[in-house]
């Protein structure tokens, strides 16, 4: 049950790069999580509503897209998404999996953000 | 007003993941080797550690230990008694270790300096979850599994299970009369991390632990020349 920690680093991370727009509110916060992120998102969402109150992401939404386990196959030479996280095999050849190149994402891909127009 | 999207593309724990990669520098700088062990509460890292600490010392080694706890300084006392520097952390409710953590408690640990080690282990609060995306900047990432806790661990949790470099089963003594499916437990930990080196082990006994042990002093190596 990590997601709080998790939540806490997301709000200070998007608080931090919204103060280049001054008095600007987040609309949404927009991640990348891979399937062995360790991550739930249910329990990251149940945080977040926690997390954001009383900050300048009060009121945002969290949207969480997973990215699936892509391995590279050395024997087979594809690439390709694993089925399941029960067998680490080339869902091409079945042989072993064992260079991964996507799953462990753990990132904030953009915030979406209602900006003040200056008056003139 | 205007909506904008803009874009940030960073990592949520960039933060630990900076601090790891200071601390992996300064390990191999320092030509200590550093692992992680992790797994649930009651696996037996503690008494793995203590038998591994021991036999290192034995052999001439210099090692040292630290070991992570919700609360109390229980494993840090035991752990001690292999004459081993140890130093606990107490993480009070927090699930996992992390590397600010690892930092911290590095900083002013009396008479221990990275230099002056061969092997630093770092026991993380016992947790199959969370201690995977947490970093500590180390080289070998062990995860433990006991003949008691159930041939299809690493199915349940394979995100642990496939970010670790070696794997341990701990209390094969008592293997028969738990019932334990060796073949069954190797397979499983084969099909989520192919590859990986197991040992089967028992801190009882000392089955198992002069490979373990060997495995080690072959890694330092390696991690020297590398």
């Amino acid at each position: 049950m990590h997601e709080l920690s998790i939540a806490a680093s997301i709000v200070d991370a998007v608080t931090e790069s919204a103060a280049a727009y001054p008095g600007a509110r987040v609309k949404e916060v927009r991640l990348r999580v891979g399937a062995l992120a360790s991550v739930i998102e249910d329990s990251l969402q149940f945080c977040w509503g926690i997390t954001v109150e009383g900050t300048p992401l009060e009121g945002s939404k969290l949207v969480v897209k997973i990215l699936p386990v892509v391995s590279h196959c050395a024997p087979c030479g594809k690439d390709g998404e694993l089925e399941s996280l029960q067998s680490f095999r080339c869902p091409h050849c079945g042989e072993p999996a064992t260079d991964l190149r996507q799953g462990r994402e753990l990132e904030i891909d953009s915030i979406e953000i209602d900006e003040v127009e200056e008056k003139v | 007003m205007t909506t904008r999207i803009v874009e940030l593309r960073r990592g949520i724990l960039k933060k630990n993941d900076e601090l790891a990669a200071g601390l992996r520098a300064r390990y191999g700088e320092a030509g200590v080797l550093v692992l992680n062990l992790v797994s649930s509460p009651g696996t037996g890292k503690t008494a793995f550690l203590e038998f591994t600490l021991r036999e290192l010392r034995a052999r001439g080694a210099k090692v040292a230990a630290l070991v992570g706890d919700l609360e109390t300084d229980n494993d840090a006392r035991r752990l001690a008694a292999s004459g081993a520097p140890v130093r606990q952390i107490n993480t009070h409710g927090i699930c996992h270790l992390d590397a600010e953590m690892i930092d911290k408690h590095l900083a002013g640990w009396e008479g221990v300096t990275l230099g002056g080690l061969d092997y630093l282990f770092i026991e993380n609060v016992g947790n199959l979850v969370c201690p995977s995306s947490y970093d500590l900047g180390e080289k070998i990432r062990v995860a433990l599994l006991s003949v008691t806790e159930g041939e299809d661990k690493p199915l349940k949790y394979p995100t642990l299970f496939n970010s670790a470099d070696a794997a341990v089963i701990t209390k094969m003594d008592i293997a028969e009369p738990c019932g334990f499916d060796r073949e069954l437990a190797l397979k499983n930990i084969n099909e989520i991390r192919p590859g990986i080196r197991i040992f089967e082990t028992s801190a009882k006994t000392g089955a198992g632990m002069d490979e373990w042990l060997g495995y080690l002093a072959e890694a330092r190596g390696m991690s020297l020349s590398s």
